[in-house]
């Protein structure tokens, strides 16, 4: 092994390590991730540790250019709710960007539900599964979205003509006419961090590790660890889409 | 000032909707299908007469055909104005990605304009020989005259042979570009009702039934069109004579009138047969649909059940089985049928064939993928901004109108009512 | 059969070898199937790098401390697990451009996490929780409470 493949292959194992590009300034590390298929982005979420503070949702809207008070989002957190009489209810006002800071519940339509009569709640972050079948690639008529060698699916801004057609096959609701390009817009798992070796602006927001980014191809990796060895869920696999968003901690509750 | 984000003005939630939910597919989406329905419809009508020598249909035959051409250009009205980006619409012919069932669309639009043009060449080849002819007769000739003799010339293509054996050719010819357009338009509509029928993400769409509700339902609009239109245009022209008529002899009774009086009577009623039947079939389908749901009862079921029966239940049961099946039908098969009665039989069944669309386009959107939630769309009816304008009911009239002011042109290329000019001309 | 009934046909395959010349010269040169195949995989090449370079906004590491003394306090607070850009925004360029980052004082920033859910909710169950209506309303939280050090008593 000479000192060039040694570094390609440490490089990889390193990634999320934020090792200073100037140490390697003759070797771009994005040319080298780039020629290397041994990368596949995948997502894990621990719901049992999110809050429902919103941090994820403000930094998803600020480091990629949604406006803030626009509803549309990359990333959204879901409640759930059991009430006395067992029943189930869900809510995201604005798609949790500012935090779950009532313990009621008032959905649109006026149906509500006051904090006294729920027994039990917790939160579910969710973005774009960056499918391994991606459903919403597949009805592209344009050949505008595509998943990345490296599993990250993409929505070309350039070449999107909005027909909206992603958005009707994605089975999750990830994707939306960005407000102001008027291109389909999804998360792009911060595809401009993951390069520079940083992670997703929501993994570095939130406080309370509940969402991590990580490489599959890396047997070390947190996230490939957890998802060889602790129960994980994801979210509507009948589709057949094989989503790469994992959950820690999914109930049956959740869709 | 907030930008303004697609879908929230017309979108109502209730419950639990994602964040990025929204009715996307408005109502340029409905017109879309409605409006290739009319295409296809009014093609496979004008194709039983040139294919299966229906004689009774020979004059509203040609009608029909001719109106397909012009309803072609206004069903690719409503993407446009629908498009995100209408002015990259070409891409999907720079680089279709034909896994997606849109992607083929503009090829086969592309391919059945191309069938409907040459078979119409066949068809009005004589017709722009002689009218060539004839502006050369004429010394003289105005500007507009000189520029209407080079255009018949460019139409005839240089083939100006209309002997008797070059005439028997052109049918041969017509009758094998009918043959081959009925399963190209089948494949149009087909097609239409694939790109919602595979969405695999919607629970109300996604049926295998879709692209066989879709051929059938364009099949009825498209014979109903045609009725409404062709009786119509034909009273329209006895209106016109009339006044003509009266103006020229005060007091005379009119003759023309009579010439044309009940001239739409036997090809009205052959074609109504032709509606009632696939009405029926139509209906037979829609049902089957839902009653296989229901009889299933999958997990989707739950929320199907509240939108079929609760939600959109005027929409459905009245408004596009009721008012645009039940009662069409009933009105085509009470006896003592009138011209006038089949009008408002075909008027009620393209009520209906848009309800369809509408339940479809509309009621399949206002399911939230959360499961837990419902969307209601509010038409855009004041036309306040340009969005409201495009995906309003203004976008919807100007589809609607396009294909009346094409078929007004076209008419002059193609004049649907030459051979009676020309019998007429014969007579006097 | 004459010639002339294939004329329709030349006018279709004449527009047919137009509109390919014109695709030709539209179509972007990187623009092909890639990994992934023609299903996944088909999209112009050239934006993969578009979206890689875009400017990442949020630093990735709090490097505040040279400059900032909270960094100092926080580190030592309850409140140490909160990245500063949550509550001060994206950083990068900061302190060149933007020269300062946004100081938002309101009650909503604190109440993200401190509003008391009275039911037992998953991660909220670890922040101790006040009634955002009942607690002092109507009062700036960073009055009473230090946000970098919120076990300190704040220093007038
Ligand atoms: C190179 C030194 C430097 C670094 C590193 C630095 N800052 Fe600053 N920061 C400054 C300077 C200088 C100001 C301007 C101070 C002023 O105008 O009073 C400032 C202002 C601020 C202010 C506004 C203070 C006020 O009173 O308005 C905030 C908030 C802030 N910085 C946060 C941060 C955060 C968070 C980080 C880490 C991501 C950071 N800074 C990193 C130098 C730095
Ligand atoms: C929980 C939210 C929160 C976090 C985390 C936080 N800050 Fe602050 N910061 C505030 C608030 C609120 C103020 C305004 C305080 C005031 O006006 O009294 C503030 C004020 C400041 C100021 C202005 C000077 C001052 O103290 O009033 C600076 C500088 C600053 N923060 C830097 C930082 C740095 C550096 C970090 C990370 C080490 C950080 N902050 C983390 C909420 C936070
Ligand atoms: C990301 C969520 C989060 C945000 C935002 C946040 N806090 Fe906290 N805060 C916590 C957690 C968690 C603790 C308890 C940590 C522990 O006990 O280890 C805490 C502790 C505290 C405490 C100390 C309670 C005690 O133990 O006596 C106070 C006071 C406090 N926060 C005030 C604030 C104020 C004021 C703000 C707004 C500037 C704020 N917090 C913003 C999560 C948050
Ligand atoms: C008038 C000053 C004042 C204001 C304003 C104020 N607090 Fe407090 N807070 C206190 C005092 C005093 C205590 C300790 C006594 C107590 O528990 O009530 C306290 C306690 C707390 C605790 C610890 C509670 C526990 O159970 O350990 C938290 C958390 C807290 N405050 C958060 C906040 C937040 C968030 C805000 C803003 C929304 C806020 N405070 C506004 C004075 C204030």
């Amino acid at each position: 092994m000479n000192r060039r493949t040694f570094l390609k292959d440490a490089i990889v194992v390193i990634t999320g390590a934020a090792l200073p590009a100037a140490a390697l300034e003759w070797l771009d590390p994005r040319q080298v991730l780039a020629e290397n298929p041994q990368i596949r982005w995948a997502f894990l979420v621990d719901t049992h540790k999110c809050a429902g503070c919103g941090f994820c949702v403000k930094a998803c809207k600020a480091e990629n250019d949604i406006p803030y008070e626009a509803s549309v989002t990359r990333t959204w957190i879901e409640r759930y709710v059991v009430t006395q009489s067992g029943e189930l209810l869900a809510d995201s006002p604005q798609g949790g960007r500012d935090g779950f800071t009532s313990g009621s519940i008032d959905l649109p339509g006026g149906t509500r539900v006051s904090e006294e009569e729920i027994i039990r709640g917790f939160f579910v972050p969710k973005l774009c599964n960056h499918c391994a079948s991606p459903p919403c690639v597949q009805v592209c008529p344009v050949g505008a979205t595509y998943a990345t060698p490296q599993g990250v699916v993409l929505v070309d801004r350039q070449w999107c003509i909005g027909c909206g057609y992603c958005i009707m096959g994605c089975p999750y609701g990830a994707r939306f006419f960005h407000p102001v390009h008027k291109s389909v817009d999804k998360c792009t798992l911060c595809t401009h961090r993951l390069t520079r070796g940083d992670a997703s602006a929501c993994v570095e927001a939130c406080p309370f590790g509940a969402r991590q980014v990580g490489n599959l191809h890396d047997p070390n990796d947190p996230v490939t660890r957890a998802v060889v060895s602790e129960r994980i869920g994801v979210l509507r696999d009948s589709y057949g889409s094989r989503p790469r968003v994992y959950y820690l901690g999914l109930s049956k509750e959740v869709h | 000032m907030i930008p303004a984000v697609y879908g929230e003005s017309w979108t109502l939630k209730e419950l639990m909707v994602l964040p990025n939910e929204f009715i996307y597919w408005s109502i340029q989406i409905v017109m879309y299908p409605f409006m290739t329905g009319l295409v296809a419809g009014s093609f496979i009508l004008s194709s039983l007469y040139h294919l299966f020598g229906i004689k009774a249909l020979k004059g509203v035959s040609r009608f029909a055909l001719v109106f397909s051409l012009a309803l072609l250009p206004a069903a690719n009205l409503p993407p446009l104005l629908f498009l995100q980006s209408p002015e990259r619409a070409h891409y999907i012919f720079i680089t279709p990605h034909f896994t997606s069932a849109i992607a083929a669309f503009g090829l086969v639009v592309l391919l059945y304009a191309a069938l409907v043009a040459a078979e119409l060449w066949f068809i009005y080849r004589p017709y722009f020989v002689e009218s060539e002819k004839a502006l050369r007769a004429i010394p003289g000739l105005g500007l507009a005259g000189r520029l209407r003799r080079v255009l018949f010339g460019w139409l005839t293509l240089g083939a100006r042979d209309i002997g008797e054996e070059a005439l028997r050719l052109d049918a041969r010819v017509v009758k094998i570009l009918a043959a081959v357009g009925i399963p190209v338009a089948c494949f149009l509509h087909g097609y239409a009702g694939f790109i919602f029928g595979a969405v695999k993400a919607n629970a109300v769409w996604m049926t295998p039934l879709m692209p066989i509700i879709f051929i059938v339902s364009a099949v009825v609009s498209g014979i109903a069109f045609c009725i409404l239109c062709y009786a119509g245009a034909m009273e329209l022209r006895k209106l016109f004579l009339r006044r003509q008529f009266a103006r020229r002899h005060p007091h005379a009774c009119s003759l023309a009138e009579h010439r044309l009086a009940g001239i739409e009577e036997v090809e009205v009623r052959v074609a109504s047969r032709y509606l009632a039947v696939f009405l029926l079939v139509a209906l037979v389908l829609e049902l089957l649909d839902v009653v296989f749901r229901g009889y299933t009862a999958m997990k989707s079921w739950d929320l199907l059940r509240q939108v079929v029966y609760g939600r959109d239940f005027f929409e459905i049961f009245v408004l596009q089985h009721g008012v645009g099946r039940l009662l069409p039908l009933l009105l085509l098969l009470l006896p003592g049928r009138t011209v006038k009665r089949t009008m408002a039989a075909a008027a009620l069944v393209l009520v209906g064939v848009f309800m369809m669309r509408w339940n479809v386009v509309i009621g399949g959107q206002s399911v939230s993928l959360s499961a837990a939630g419902f969307m209601a769309y509010d038409l855009p009816v004041a036309p306040r901004d340009i969005s409201a304008f495009k995906e309003g009911v203004a976008g919807a009239l100007l589809v609607l109108g396009a294909p009346f002011v094409l078929f007004w042109m076209l008419n002059k290329i193609f004049p649907v009512f030459i051979v009676e000019r020309a019998e007429r001309a014969i007579k006097t | 059969m004459k010639e002339y009934v294939w004329r329709p046909m030349y006018v279709v395959v004449l527009i047919a070898a137009l509109s390919l010349a014109v695709r030709f010269f539209l179509l972007p040169h990187d623009f092909g199937v890639h990994e992934g195949g023609y299903k996944y995989g088909y999209y112009r090449l050239g934006n993969i790098a578009e979206w890689e370079s875009r400017p990442a906004l949020f630093r990735s590491a709090d490097d505040c401390g040279d400059c900032h003394r909270q960094s100092e306090s926080l580190s030592a607070s309850p409140h140490a697990f909160i990245s500063c850009q949550n509550c001060h925004g994206p950083a990068a360029g900061h302190p060149e451009d933007p020269p300062t980052l946004a100081i938002d004082t309101g009650r909503d920033l604190c109440l993200r996490c401190h509003a008391d859910l009275s039911y037992p909710a998953g991660g909220r169950d670890a922040v101790p929780g006040i009634d955002p209506l009942g607690h002092h309303p109507f009062r700036s939280c960073v009055g009473c409470h230090d946000p970098h050090h919120p076990r300190q008593e704040v220093q007038p």
